[in-house]
C-alpha cells in the first residue's frame, strides 16, 4: 500500500468524531452492519473525503473475497482511513476505532437483549417471538442465496457459475461433505478459468 | 451452563475460541451457513430449531447478524466470558486475513488465476446458503404454525427481498409480525 491517493491529517477531534459516528452507525444496523453502508459512504467519501471512492468500494469488495464475517469490511475502511495519513500505526488504530465502535452498542444490546430472553424463555410472548420468527428466517436464507448467486451473471455468460452453485447447493443439501471440498473445487475450478 | 444436557456442548473456552475461528476462515461470503453446518450437523451443540430460535434474535437486533449469533451461543455455555471468547475467535483471526488481502491486493487484483478462484469460491458459497435455508426449511414441520402458513410466510418473504427489493426492516416486521402474532394465538390457545 504505498500509493496513498490522500494525505489526511486528522486531529484527536476527527479521531473522536470518527468513533461516536461508528457508535451511531451500530444502533442503526439492524440487519447487519452492511445495510448502513450507505450512510458510511455519505460520511467518509463525500462529507469528510477520508476515503476516496475507490478506496470505499475495494474495501468492500476485498472483505466480500475474504473469509470471516462481511462486517470486516468496517476494519478495512478503517484501515484505509488511517493509511491516509501515512503510518501503518494510523492505520491500526483506524482498525480499532471503526471496529469498536461498530461493534460496542450492539453487541452489548444483544448480550443483554438474549440474556433477558434466556431468563424469560417460557413467557408466552418470549416463545411466540422466537417461533413466530422461523418462517421468515428460513426465507431470508434462501434469498440472500439467489442474490449471492445471481449477483454476477447473465446466463449466456456465466451458465457456468449457474451450474455450480446449484451443484454445490445440492450435494449441501442432500450430503455431509465437508464444505472445504466444495470450496476448494470452486477455486480450483475458477484458477483454471474453467468456470 | 444454563443450556439443556441432551446434546454435546463446547468443553472449554479454547474449544470456542478455536471452532467460532475456523469456521469463520470457511465463510466465503457468509459465515451463517458454515455456523449452521458445522454446529448444528456436525458438533450438535444446537437444535435445528435453537439455531433458528438464535438467528432469529440475532437478526432482529442492531450489528452483524454471525457476530451477534456467535456472541449469543458463547453466552449460552459461559456467560459473558464465553460470549466475549466466541466474539474474538469469530473477528481476530479473520481480521488479521482481510488486512493482508488489503496489502497485497495491489499485486493480485491483476492475476487472471486469483480473480477466477475468488469467482469459483462465492459460486459455492451462494449454493450453500441457498441450500442451508432449504434444510433448515425441515424444522418448519415441527413448527406451531400450520405448515402452509410458515411456507406462505417463507415465500413472501423471499419475493420481498429478491423481487421487490423493499428494505430489510420493513420485511422483519411485516412478516415477522405476523408469524409472531399467529403463533402467540396458537401457543395461548394450546396452553392457555
Amino acid at each position: 500500500m504505498s500509493q496513498a491517493p490522500l494525505h489526511l491529517v486528522l486531529t484527536l477531534g476527527d479521531w473522536i468524531n470518527l468513533f461516536a459516528h461508528y457508535l451511531l452507525l451500530s444502533l442503526m444496523s439492524i440487519g447487519g452492519a452492511i445495510s448502513t453502508t450507505a450512510e458510511m459512504h455519505r460520511f467518509l467519501v463525500e462529507e469528510h473525503h477520508w476515503l476516496t471512492q475507490a478506496q470505499f468500494n475495494d474495501a468492500i469488495a476485498i472483505a466480500q473475497a475474504a473469509p470471516g464475517p462481511n462486517v470486516l469490511f468496517v476494519a478495512l475502511m478503517g484501515w484505509k482511513v488511517g493509511l491516509n495519513t501515512g503510518s501503518y500505526l494510523a492505520a491500526f488504530a483506524g482498525v480499532a476505532v471503526t471496529m469498536l465502535g461498530i461493534l460496542i452498542p450492539s453487541t452489548t444490546l444483544t448480550y443483554l437483549a438474549a440474556r433477558w430472553g434466556h431468563e424469560n424463555r417460557e413467557l408466552l410472548g418470549v416463545r411466540a417471538f422466537k417461533q413466530g420468527m422461523a418462517p421468515v428466517v428460513v426465507g431470508l436464507m434462501v434469498s440472500v442465496g439467489i442474490i449471492l448467486g445471481s449477483a454476477h451473471r447473465d446466463w449466456q455468460q456465466d451458465w457456468k457459475l449457474w451450474t455450480l452453485s446449484v451443484v454445490a447447493g445440492l450435494l449441501i443439501w442432500r450430503t455431509r461433505i465437508h464444505l472445504l471440498w466444495l470450496l476448494a473445487a470452486g477455486a480450483l475450478l475458477g484458477g483454471l478459468q474453467l468456470v | 451452563m444454563t443450556s439443556s444436557p441432551d446434546h454435546p456442548q463446547p468443553t472449554s473456552l479454547l474449544d470456542l475460541f478455536v471452532s467460532f475461528t475456523l469456521l469463520a476462515l470457511q465463510g466465503f461470503g457468509g459465515v451463517l451457513a458454515v455456523v449452521q453446518r458445522e454446529l448444528v450437523e456436525r458438533k450438535r451443540w444446537l437444535s435445528k430449531e435453537e439455531f433458528i430460535e438464535e438467528w432469529a434474535v440475532a437478526q432482529i437486533m442492531p450489528g452483524p447478524n454471525v457476530v451477534n449469533l456467535a456472541l449469543m451461543i458463547g453466552g449460552r455455555y459461559f456467560g459473558l466470558r464465553g460470549a466475549l471468547m466466541a466474539l474474538a475467535g469469530m473477528l481476530t483471526v479473520p481480521l488479521m486475513v482481510v488486512l493482508m488481502l488489503a496489502v497485497l491486493h495491489a499485486q493480485f487484483a491483476e492475476v487472471p488465476a486469483v480473480m477466477g478462484a475468488l469467482r469459483g469460491m462465492a459460486a459455492v458459497s451462494a449454493g450453500m446458503i441457498a441450500a442451508t435455508g432449504l434444510k433448515l426449511a425441515g424444522a418448519l414441520r415441527k413448527h406451531p404454525l400450520r405448515w402452509w402458513i410458515s411456507a406462505l410466510l417463507a415465500l413472501f418473504c423471499v419475493i420481498f427481498v429478491v423481487l421487490l427489493h423493499l428494505p430489510l426492516a420493513f420485511t422483519l416486521f411485516s412478516l415477522g409480525g405476523i408469524g409472531v402474532t399467529c403463533t402467540y394465538r396458537v401457543l395461548k390457545r394450546e396452553h392457555p
